[in-house]
């Protein structure tokens, strides 16, 4: 299948007068059309700087990267970032209303997802009046509405509790999965990017560069988090994974 | 409250007990509240009856309250106030738009805030009445001074407080407006401005208090009505009233020029009544010369 999204030896430095700290070195990675793509790596090791590379909110210093410029990039962010002076439903029209695009279709097609993901009901409440998970949901929305050929998600579940947090991260995989969208995420939880990818890519330590590729398959359906998780080679994946960073967390230890 | 630890006799219910004594503790507050107001009046009324302060330089309520009623009957305390309103307001309105459109243009343009930042800094503590002599020769000494004294007071921190409000508004929300496919106009209008309403309110209620402050600097100096007028005639009809003893204990300090000097006891003590009035200088100063000449 034609990559929709291909990265070549991407780098990227952030500067400031002391001097220069180096984010991502050398990053190449290709994305196919429906495929979820998933990023793990210690923290603070350059994620949110790729993701941001992707969305076009950052230049690369070098590399190149090929994405057709005619198709949109929908990004959610860790938070919801939900305006409380606007309701929910001028929350999730956010996207149409910045790009002039308030059609009636598109409008329709915002109504049509506030009641497939049953937040309907709550159109015309106030953010702080919803749980994390509904809040969650509408961040969802409000980045579908702009009909996104990828998406972008920087730990978007990494703020909710432990429950919520596999229920809506369930949700949104099979919200994900259903429409076949494209989606990159990046998180550090390890069990979160198993379950929901099909491909799952560890960076290295900061500099990030890409360090070990793997792709998932379960043979029975994901539309459950727990009957994932209790598969055989769930727990392989995990302990692949798992080594993998550690690896890299033990390094520095090693060089002492 | 005191009043919530004792078991109600009574058979309210909990949540009655409570309001009640929710009420009662309001209550209580205003109460004090008037008292301290009212043992204050009755204190100065009783402190310039009794003659313990001079009612001359101290004056007392009822004569303020007869002074208000004069000025009430002939509506002169409506026309004053009325001005220096109108002026206050004008000079509010145009430092709320004036205040909110530069901070906007200063978050738009960064580089356009780091050049004005130090201007901005030592316009805010330039002392405002030092200006108000020049905007009398620049301005006149009609209302158009005054409203530029009141802008003058307030406009300068007004605009560094709202600028400071709107660059801690979180960066993360900025990004979410530009990976929607927004502008920095777009960040601006939908979200720095929505997410500064309480700052722009509680900018306005200080703007308030120091657009009156200016209008009433620029009424001292420049001004035949207004409430700052009023004050600055009233000091000048107080000073008149004691350049006058003044110039009769000068008259009385004259006759010694005859050749018999008075005793200095007598001096001082009109020296102790005059307080500190402007025509004290001058008054010592003839005395100086007289002690040289009869020396």
């Amino acid at each position: 299948m034609q990559p929709i999204l291909s990265l070549e030896n991407i780098s990227y430095s952030y500067h400031n007068l002391k001097g220069e700290t180096p984010a991502l070195s050398k990053i190449s990675f290709q994305v196919t059309e429906g495929e979820f793509l998933a990023f793990v790596g210690p923290s603070g090791c350059g994620k949110s700087t790729l993701l941001s590379i992707i969305a076009g909110l950052l230049e690369p210093e070098s590399g190149s990267l090929s994405f057709d410029t005619a198709s949109t990039v929908g990004y959610m962010l860790q938070h919801d970032h939900l305006f409380e002076w606007r309701t929910i439903y001028q929350n999730v029209l956010l996207g149409l209303e910045l790009n002039k695009n308030m059609t009636k279709e598109n409008i329709d097609f915002v109504v049509q997802l506030l009641q497939d993901y049953g937040l309907y009901a709550f159109k015309d409440k106030k953010p702080s009046e919803l749980s994390g998970g509904m809040r969650q949901r509408a961040a969802l929305i409000r980045t579908m509405a702009i009909r996104p050929d990828l998406l972008l998600l920087d730990e978007p579940f990494s703020a909710l509790d432990f429950q919520t947090r596999m229920t809506v991260s369930a949700d949104i995989g099979n919200i994900i999965r259903n429409t076949g969208k494209t989606a990159i995420l990046i998180t550090h939880d390890l069990s979160e990017a198993i379950t929901l990818a099909d491909r799952v890519i560890v960076l290295s330590k900061r500099p990030a560069t890409t360090k070990y590729e793997l792709p998932i398959h379960y043979d029975i359906e994901r539309t459950s988090p727990l009957s994932i998780r209790n598969t055989d080679v769930y727990q392989t994946y995990f302990n692949l994974l798992w080594k993998e960073l550690s690896d890299d967390l033990s390094e520095p230890k090693t060089q002492n | 409250m005191i009043s919530l630890n004792q078991k109600p006799k009574t058979d309210l219910t909990n949540q009655e007990a409570f309001i009640l004594a929710h009420r009662k503790h309001h209550h209580r507050i205003a109460f004090f509240r008037l008292l301290i107001l009212l043992l204050f009046l009755l204190l100065w009324e009783y402190a310039t009856q009794a003659g313990y302060i001079d009612i001359f330089f101290f004056s007392s309520p009822t004569a303020v309250m007869k002074y208000l009623y004069q000025m009430i009957l002939d509506s002169s305390f409506f026309r004053h106030t009325g001005i220096t309103l109108l002026e206050t307001v004008v000079s509010f309105l145009l430092v709320t738009v004036l205040g909110l459109f530069i901070a906007m243009l200063l978050w738009y343009q960064s580089s356009l805030s780091e050049i004005l930042e130090p201007y901005l800094v030592v316009l805010n503590s330039l002392p405002k009445s030092a200006l108000a002599p020049l905007l009398i020769v620049w301005l006149g000494t009609g209302s158009k001074t005054i409203i530029v004294a009141g802008i003058s007071v307030a406009v300068f921190g007004s605009i560094i407080s709202l600028y400071t409000g709107f660059c801690q508004v979180d960066d993360e929300l900025l990004k979410l407006i530009l990976t929607l496919g927004g502008t920095k106009k777009d960040a601006l209008f939908k979200v720095i401005l929505p997410s500064s309403v309480p700052l722009i309110l509680s900018n306005m209620k200080v703007n308030i208090g120091l657009c009156l402050v200016g209008v009433i600097i620029g009424e001292f100096l420049a001004a035949r009505r207004g409430l700052g007028y009023l004050i600055i005639y009233g000091s000048q009809v107080f000073s008149q009233k004691a350049s006058v003893t003044n110039v009769k204990r000068i008259s009385k300090d004259v006759p010694p020029l005859d050749g018999t000097p008075r005793s200095s006891t007598v001096r001082s003590t009109n020296l102790s009544h005059a307080g500190e009035s402007q025509s004290d200088p001058p008054c010592a100063f003839i005395n100086c010369l007289y002690r040289l000449i009869t020396a």
